[in-house]
């Protein structure tokens, strides 16, 4: 399902990289990648498996740090970012693992009331259970409230992963792999709730995939790493209506033509 | 105290890269010597980082709770078995020598000095690395490993204060009062075998045992098994902590945690055995 186009205002970037540059050892895995998250849309970052995709996002929410270049996320300057202001800023970003990273010593519950009771002290236990229950309804797995992660499949996995993040109500969301390793229609299930997720929470978001199903269908702008830098920027058909044997590659192997 | 353990890796590195006729002996050494004080760098890092994160709020009371609950609660049916055995056990092999100078009626003091400055705390310790250490050697490694560490990290969380903090407060408590419990339990266990043999009632038993023991002697019992369990709850965490390279690095994790704390508690053992010999 693809889906309505949604012109994003770019007055308003809630996300800016510039000449991002990060490496391991010898290992240069950003090459200079420059981006723009505008407030509102869906932007999908495609790449072959080790080209530096999660290493972004990683960066953007502070767990690793660049080596050079300026990122601007959400007002805050990543580069002089004091650890009281990372904190803060972190509420405001939902990180979805690509294996979900649910806590296996708590319950579905726990998993939830983590994050919220250790960033809103002041609230009631009615207010903490008024709130979990919301969430979990909102991706339709209230019924395991009370279960352990390891008792949930993968896409029911992935769906509270993604709630545990929204308790916090964040203003940017960023998606690694959320259909990596899911049936294709545990994956339509996913890709309908991460447009739910834009949607009701009016929520900006990163996708990190190399599965062009699941960037059609949720992706406003789609755009390809290709050697540690953005090859190519656009709608899903701008981006794919290429010679470039790169890209054509991709496309075809994950259509399997 | 991780001094100690460099200075000896240190020391190993360079007879390593002595033995080393390749040619490129200096680059091995300048190689080595890099991680070794980039290890030693890291290892101050964390501790400087514990100590602050423990006094600074906001405090993590209920995970230090069920950290006390999973330490010394889950450790007690072993530390009763091994506490027991151990004073049966040294009580039994005694005897003989005792018996041989007629000194056999000694026998509870031996023990109550023995077991009250050195078995207890050592045994619970040694005991607490295996079974505790592992445990948070493999926990944090696997939850860094499977990313469950960057998940409570980018949801605005403190992970240190509450996987970290907790486990090594939840150590040094318990590790004394296991400790402390271990010691009466093996007192148990050698009353038994005397009782046995001698038919010398409880009473006679224990005044003769605390009769020996004075101050000084739980004193530095108490002091032992406090940073024994330190030692466990700190190299367990850090070690799980750091870990990485997947499955291998979890097992690696678990593997390091018991072998350096144990290698830790009996440099530790050694030093305040030197430290109260000259308090005495």
């Amino acid at each position: 399902m693809e889906k309505v186009k949604f012109i994003p205002d770019t007055n308003k970037s809630v996300i800016t990289i510039k000449n991002l540059k990060k490496s391991f050892g010898d290992l240069e895995v950003l090459r200079g990648v420059d981006l723009n998250l505008y407030q509102g849309e869906n932007l999908v970052v495609l790449g072959r498996s080790g080209t530096g995709k999660s290493v972004l996002i990683k960066v953007i929410s502070g767990l690793l740090k660049k080596d050079s270049g300026y990122v601007h996320v959400l007002g805050y300057d990543m580069e002089k970012i004091v650890p009281k202001e990372l904190q803060y800023l972190r509420r405001k970003i939902g990180f979805s693992f690509q294996n979900s990273a649910l806590y296996d010593s708590m319950t579905v519950r726990e998993n939830l009331e983590f994050p919220l009771v250790r960033n809103r002290r002041n609230l009631t236990r009615k207010e903490i259970n008024l709130a979990v229950e919301d969430v979990l309804e909102g991706v339709g797995l209230l019924q395991t409230i009370n279960q352990m992660p390891s008792e949930l499949s993968g896409g029911q996995r992935k769906r509270i992963g993604i709630a545990r993040t929204l308790i916090l109500r964040p203003e940017v969301m960023l998606y690694d792999e959320p259909t990596a390793g899911l049936d294709p229609i545990t994956c339509i299930d996913i890709n309908n709730l991460i447009n739910e997720v834009q949607t009701t929470y009016n929520t900006s978001s990163i996708i990190i995939t190399h599965d062009l199903t699941c960037a059609k269908a949720t992706g406003d702008r789609i755009v390809m790493l290709l050697e540690g830098q953005f090859q190519r920027q656009g709608s899903f058909d701008e981006v794919f209506n290429t010679d470039d044997e790169r890209v054509k590659t991709f496309y075809d192997y994950n259509f399997v033509k | 105290m991780f001094l100690q353990l460099y200075i000896c890796e240190l020391i190993y590195y360079i007879i390593l890269a002595s033995k080393n006729r390749t040619g490129t002996k200096k680059a091995v050494i300048s190689r080595r010597l890099d991680t070794l004080f980039s290890n030693l760098n890291d290892v101050f890092q964390f501790l400087m980082r514990f100590f602050r994160e423990t006094f600074l709020p906001p405090y993590e009371f209920k995970e230090v709770v069920r950290q006390c609950y999973e330490v010394g609660y889950k450790s007690l049916p072993l530390i009763t078995m091994t506490g027991f055995i151990t004073g049966l056990v040294f009580t039994k092999q005694s005897r003989p020598s005792l018996e041989e100078f007629g000194a056999a009626s000694w026998l509870p003091n031996l023990i109550a000095i023995a077991v009250v400055r050195a078995l207890a705390p050592l045994v619970t310790a040694l005991i607490c690395a295996g079974k505790v250490g592992s445990n948070m050697g493999a926990e944090l490694g696997s939850m860094r490993v499977t990313e469950q560490i960057d998940a409570m990290e980018v949801s605005g969380t403190n992970p240190f204060k509450f996987l970290v903090v907790s486990r090594v407060l939840a150590t040094t408590f318990m590790i004394p009062v296991l400790s402390m419990y271990a010691g009466f339990v093996g007192l148990m266990g050698s009353f038994i075998n005397v009782n046995d043999e001698e038919q010398t009632s409880y009473t006679t038993f224990f005044q003769q045992a605390f009769d020996s023991i004075v101050f000084l002697d739980i004193f530095s019992s108490l002091t032992k098994a406090i940073l024994f369990g330190f030692t466990i709850g700190i190299v367990g965490c850090y070690q799980g902590y750091n870990s990485s390279k997947g499955t291998e690095g979890v097992g690696k994790a678990a593997n390091m945690a018991v072998v350096v704390s144990m290698f830790l508690i009996f440099i530790e053992e050694t030093l305040i055995v030197q430290v109260v010999a000259v308090m005495r």
